[in-house]
């Protein structure tokens, strides 16, 4: 009932410019609240953008990333110019290029795509996943002691072993199944990432929630009536929210830097195949030749962070009701 | 409380039984050889005779169970006749010899065999114990630091919520974060040893802190591996404080505390700092059996040599027993790190029950 | 006299043992034992190798000079019999071990039975193959007797991997009884220049000059420090650029990134050519996932494509080995199409590969029947693509080679799958594992492989068919790609009946070539330099790929 008015109040807040309709809705307030975290709404602009860059990114750059120029190798950004003007740069490959001739801006086209698309499903997934341990195990009791022994026992796991182990299983079936390499080893690496990396959200959200449960309006929804269900998520889980947010953005770096150590152990994508972690790892050795190499990818994942992090503050504000009366 | 934490101290037993089991059998099926790094000049017959003098012709569950006497019996044994035969605190008890045994052919006494690395052939827990100086030392004092920048970097934060110093721990925290060690460990090195010439690029393990220019040397030498660990903590741990302080900021408790007139100082340090610790204290013991483990890049890239460094070898080199020990102590420490959380739990916030 | 002394001075002779100090060394893989019969690994036989020496070794030319002995024995000097069974060792007199007993052939045939015990997984046990006894005929004289002739009879005793250790030391130290000795395997007692004072196992070694070494005035050094651990790239930058340490080993790095280091003029790079060799491997058995594990990748199923010489000659064509070395190995690169390119002896003439033609390729491509029938851009014949799955061990060059090769191989219409895997699941011999390259479920993979001393004819022996893995060897052999041709198995008896040099390389030279050109098999691209580092100040290096790189430590000076 209320998620179905909440939605129609969505459109009609969106469509509606008129302040005729006399009660102003949850949500409207919550945007209200949004739109004035400067944070947030760069955090959300950036994102866009780097989403919108992304996918459509190749489509207004269309200089393979894998496409190698040997004559062509280790350009200089186009930036290089303003102070050196014998630096071999120029508007053909304004990022340069790398020491095969690849053009960096499109192996960071491409490369962002890998690394957004890991990223974020590896975080929703081990957010999901540790979400619901946590909360299952804190709320109640039979499942708790269970549910922290899994905890430890994945906590305690050596990954290595973990990874090879699941490259030697599950690769070929993955690969057949969907067809090609690529996709079946994203999907792998997802799930490696999301199944080795949700046990400290599950952690925390559990500590919160066994301090919750014992509070009065937990008593008090109780007391009318209401089924766990509907404590869990009307009363437990926007209370447990604020961490999961930090999660989140921890989570979303974490998974990012993990794919390009999995790649460097020769468990992530083929090595033709850039994300920005590899940019990042591969041009280590170079840094100080070419420090953009590694400043480009850095920047790039260090500014997805903080965008996913300032949203997650914009969010929080813009859905506590006692934070947004201010 | 003590009931609870005494039912789950033998509830641990089995359940580090489980996971020994688990880790074992992981191992066990996980790809790899302890040949791998053996030239390929040398031939295939010959690596299988190298294998089979490791004991890896020897069924699972063999070796399993060996593997369970070594490190449940053996090496507790060892230590015993070490603390008896040499301790300062224990060495005037009459001296045991638990960990011997009568040779059945010579009659001698001779040692029992103890968990016995593959690369090097020598006891495990030898090299562990050696290790655990550079360990505790860099691993360790990161992580003290990292708690002492980070708490009040999250308190303050939290409490003058978006000013400019919220901004600027903000985002020196999460792009401290989202910057990998193994980026920002060979920029230290690039800035710091090779450029300005500072600071050592390689820690010495060797070195003997016994006076004041010694002890120079090992503050220099710990100063970047240190900074590197504690920038991944200081920012972890920030966020979390932060975030929970302002949830709590905003309570009732907090307006009926300023309205009972206590002082700011009071109210923030005292009431809402110790109810939003919760998330805080869960993360701090999540990390303390990582300082056992050791930092693996930032141990590698600063050659310190310690846990991390001794895992990442085993495991590149397949050292099953080496692995199989290590994480079996990491997993040991994390089990009871939790507990430690979970009684804390009841500490800070008395409604917590687990009866 | 006088005006001779700077002169000693500089050299670094003739001066007291121990007048330089400390010298320190880094290895990026840390040493884990010190006894090289337990593992095989480089760097524990280098690292051991300061310490316990072998009776003759490999100079930087490969050749072979006495160390413990008088002088290495051969048919002309008697020390080997007419018919090639023994060989007789006489060893200097007056050689002590470090703890100052006398070195005598007890040792050396003690040596020989620690390694060929059968319980005790004795690394070299390939160097005592075929060796019937070794017996002491008085304390200066051991003899080692072979159960058939041997062309080659300097296995046993010969180079850092042989290396003598101490009877009394390892007297119960013998097969299972091996990995116990934890004090003997961390603290050798040797001849060579440097004994252990402290050894942690994968950090640090401590050494002290060793008192009782043979030349009064070496080593220069009266310590060393003998550190492990990092990459490759913190090993350069610690000798080259921050100049804390003296050498480092192994420089596994990008040309260009060397270079780089070497502009800070705290230190060299330096390279020496052994027959180390960076290749293709091409698997003349279908390595097809559709096929059931027990045929897979194995003889009984012909590859599809790859059994087709004029497939693999067209794919030796398209690559261009000058632009590789020039990108991946630089100075310590040289392009070769050969599977032996050192010594001189055994190097071929085979230099047609050399040229890259990608024109020549595709015509050859064309002439055996594989066209773009569809229009996809990827040949094909009779309903088989040309698609190639190609897999290395994780390197950043090898990645780089990976890209290079891929690209080539488009051009001509071939289609390329890229795999990297961790290289301890790919170099180990796990038969439950997919991912080695023994089992090669790939078409083609690309590694470096050598041999030690200077003696090919093992190393060729691979070869030989039925030398395969295969799923009842438990995937174990080394004839990696499958080969088998009669013709060379009957070259490979007449090689190991052959003693005269001369002789020897040119059947050396065929079998090469025939694995390389004639059948384009094995596909060379680059021979290997072995590249390190040393400081400015460190004299006296001298870089040996055929045996131990630290062979001549005793010789190492400081540069005043």
């Amino acid at each position: 009932m209320t998620d179905q008015s909440a939605e129609i109040e969505v459109f009609g807040a969106l469509k509606d410019k008129e302040p005729s309709k006399p009660p102003r809705s949850q949500w409207r307030d919550v945007w209200d609240q949004f739109r004035k975290h400067k944070g947030a709404m760069f955090g959300a602009g950036f994102l866009l953008f780097i989403t919108l860059g992304v996918i459509f990114g190749p489509y207004l750059w269309d200089l393979e990333p894998t496409k190698l120029d040997i004559r062509n190798k280790n350009w200089r950004p186009i930036y290089t110019l303003i102070w050196d003007s014998g630096a071999i740069a120029g508007w053909a490959h304004p990022f340069g290029t790398d020491q095969l001739g690849r053009d960096i801006f499109a192996q960071m086209i491409y490369g962002g795509r890998v690394s957004m698309a890991v990223g974020w499903s590896a975080m929703i997934l081990s957010l999901l996943i540790g979400t619901t341990v946590g909360v299952a195990s804190g709320y109640f009791k039979r499942a708790d002691f269970l549910l922290m022994r899994l905890t430890d026992l994945v906590l305690s796991l050596p990954i290595l072993p973990l990874v090879l182990l699941a490259v030697t299983l599950f690769r070929q079936p993955l690969t057949s199944f969907f067809g090609s390499p690529e996709k079946g080893m994203f999907v792998l690496i997802v799930s490696v990432i999301a199944l080795t990396s949700w046990m400290q959200t599950a952690r925390i959200v559990r500590g919160d929630i066994l301090a919750l449960k014992e509070r009065e309006f937990i008593l008090a929804a109780r007391s009318i009536g209401s089924t766990s269900g509907k404590i869990i998520r009307r009363h437990l889980l926007p209370n447990v929210f604020s961490p999961i947010m930090v999660s989140a953005t921890l989570g979303l770096a974490t998974a990012i830097i993990t794919e390009s150590a999995l790649s460097f152990l020769g468990v992530g994508f083929p090595s033709d195949f850039p994300t920005w972690g590899k940019l990042l790892s591969d041009a280590v050795d170079r840094m100080q030749e070419y420090p953009e190499r590694v400043m480009l990818p850095g920047i790039l994942i260090s500014m997805t962070v903080l965008s996913v992090n300032y949203l997650g503050d914009g969010l929080r504000d813009a859905l506590d009701p006692r934070i947004r009366g201010r | 409380m003590l009931n609870f934490t005494i039912r789950r101290l033998v509830l641990s037993i089995p359940t580090l039984l489980f996971i020994s089991l688990v880790i074992f059998m992981l191992l066990q099926l996980a790809p790899g050889d302890p040949m791998a790094q053996v030239p390929l000049t040398v031939p295939p017959e010959v690596k299988q005779k190298m294998r089979e003098a490791l004991g890896l012709g020897a069924p699972v569950h063999i070796q399993y169970i060996k593997w369970l006497h070594q490190f449940f019996i053996v090496e507790p044994s060892v230590f015993i006749d070490h603390l008896t035969a040499n301790s300062f605190l224990l060495g005037w008890l009459p001296d045991t010899h638990l960990s011997m045994t009568v040779d059945t052919v010579t009659g001698e006494l001779v040692q029992r065999q103890r968990v016995i690395s593959w690369q090097t052939r020598s006891p495990v827990m030898d090299i562990v114990i050696q290790r655990m100086p550079q360990t505790i030392w860099v691993v360790g004092l990161s992580y003290v630091v990292g708690i002492l920048i980070a708490i009040p970097i999250g308190i303050y934060s939290a409490y003058r919520h978006y000013s400019v110093f919220d901004q600027a721990g903000t985002f020196i925290t999460m792009v401290g974060f989202s910057i990998p060690p193994f980026f920002t460990g060979p920029l230290l090195i690039v800035i710091f040893s090779v450029s300005l010439g500072w600071l050592p690029s390689i820690y010495d393990t060797t070195l003997v802190v016994d006076s004041w220019a010694t002890f120079k040397t090992q503050v220099m030498q710990m100063i970047m591996p240190v900074m590197v660990l504690a920038l991944q903590t200081t920012a972890q741990i920030s966020r979390y404080m932060r975030s929970a302080m302002l949830d709590n900021l905003n309570q009732d408790y907090v307006r009926t505390a300023r309205a009972k007139g206590l002082k700011e100082s009071v109210v923030i340090m005292v009431h809402v700092l110790r109810n939003s610790m919760i998330p805080v204290v869960t993360v701090i013991a999540l990390g303390m059996p990582a300082i056992f483990g050791g930092a693996i890049i930032t141990e590698n890239v600063f050659k310190v040599n310690g846990i991390g460094q001794l895992l990442l070898t085993a495991l590149f080199a397949n050292d099953l027993p080496m692995v199989m020990t290590l994480t079996f102590i990491f997993a040991i420490l994390i089990v009871l790190f939790n507990l430690i959380a979970d009684i804390l739990y009841g500490v800070l916030d008395p409604r917590i029950r687990y009866d | 006299m006088t005006a001779l002394t700077p002169m000693a001075f500089a050299e670094g002779h003739s001066e007291e043992r121990g007048r330089d100090g400390d010298v320190k060394v880094l290895y990026w893989q840390a040493p884990s034992i010190l006894n090289p019969f337990l593992s095989g690994g480089t760097k524990d036989v280098e690292s051991a190798s300061l310490i316990v020496e072998p009776l003759a070794r490999f100079t930087e030319t490969g050749e072979m000079v006495p160390w413990l002995v008088d002088e290495v024995p051969t048919v002309a000097n008697g020390g080997v019999s007419e018919d090639l069974t023994t060989i007789t060792w006489k060893i200097t007199e007056g050689l002590k071990w470090s703890d100052g007993t006398p070195f005598t052939s007890a040792d050396v045939k003690f040596t020989a039975e620690y390694c060929m015990h059968p319980e005790g997984g004795c690394a070299q046990g390939a160097k005592f193959d075929g060796v019937k006894s070794v017996e002491a005929i008085d304390p200066l004289t051991v003899k080692v007797t072979f159960d058939s002739p041997k062309p080659n009879p300097y296995g046993p005793f010969v180079g850092g991997e042989s290396p003598i250790i101490q009877a009394a030391q390892f007297a119960d130290c013998l097969g299972a009884k091996a990995p116990e000795c934890t004090e003997a395997n961390f603290n050798p007692i040797g001849t060579g220049p440097f004994t252990v004072t402290e050894f942690r196992p994968n950090d640090v070694i401590t050494l002290a000059a060793n008192e009782n070494f043979r030349d009064a005035s070496k080593p220069a050094f009266a310590t060393m420090t003998f550190k492990g651990g990092g990459d490759a790239a913190a090993a350069g930058r610690a000798v080259l650029e921050t100049g804390e340490f003296d050498y480092a080993w192994n420089l596994q790095l990008a040309p260009d990134v060397i270079a780089k280091m070497e502009e800070a003029g705290k230190g060299v790079a330096i390279a020496g050519f052994g027959p180390l060799v960076e290749r293709l491997e091409m698997n003349l058995t279908n390595p097809s996932p559709d096929l059931p594990p027990e045929t897979r990748s194995t003889v009984a199923e012909p590859h599809p494509f790859l059994s087709d010489f004029k497939v693999r000659k067209a794919l030796s064509m398209a690559i261009d080995r000058e632009l590789l070395t020039e990108v991946g190995y630089g100075k310590a690169g040289r392009p070769t199409c050969n599977l032996v390119p050192a010594p001189d002896l055994y190097n071929s003439d085979n230099t047609e590969c050399l040229v890259q033609d990608l024109d020549g390729a595709k015509a050859l491509l064309d002439e055996a029947g594989w066209t773009d029938s569809d229009g996809d851009g990827v040949r094909d014949k009779d309903g088989k693509k040309l698609s190639i799955l190609y897999q290395t061990s994780t390197n950043a060059v090898r990645q780089d080679f990976q890209a290079l090769i891929k690209d080539w191989w488009n051009q001509i219409g071939v289609e390329v799958e890229l795999r990297n895997l961790d290289g301890s699941v790919f170099f180990g011999g796990d038969p439950g594992s997919p991912d080695t390259f023994q089992k090669f479920y790939a078409d083609v993979e690309m590694y470096a492989n050598t041999f030690n001393g200077t003696d090919p004819q093992s190393y060729l022996s691979a070869y030989r068919c039925g030398n395969e893995p295969k799923p009842s060897s438990q995937w174990q052999g080394e004839n990696i790609n499958r080969f088998c041709d009669p013709a060379y198995d009957a070259l490979l008896d007449e090689l190991a009946a052959t003693g005269d040099l001369a002789k020897r390389g040119e059947i050396g030279r065929k079998l090469n070539d025939v694995v390389t050109k004639d059948t384009m098999t094995i596909v060379p691209l680059v021979n290997r330099a072995r590249v390190s580092a040393h400081s400015n100040s460190l004299g006296g290096v001298v870089l040996n790929t055929w045996d131990s790189e630290l062979w001549n430590a005793a010789d190492w000076y400081r540069m005043k």
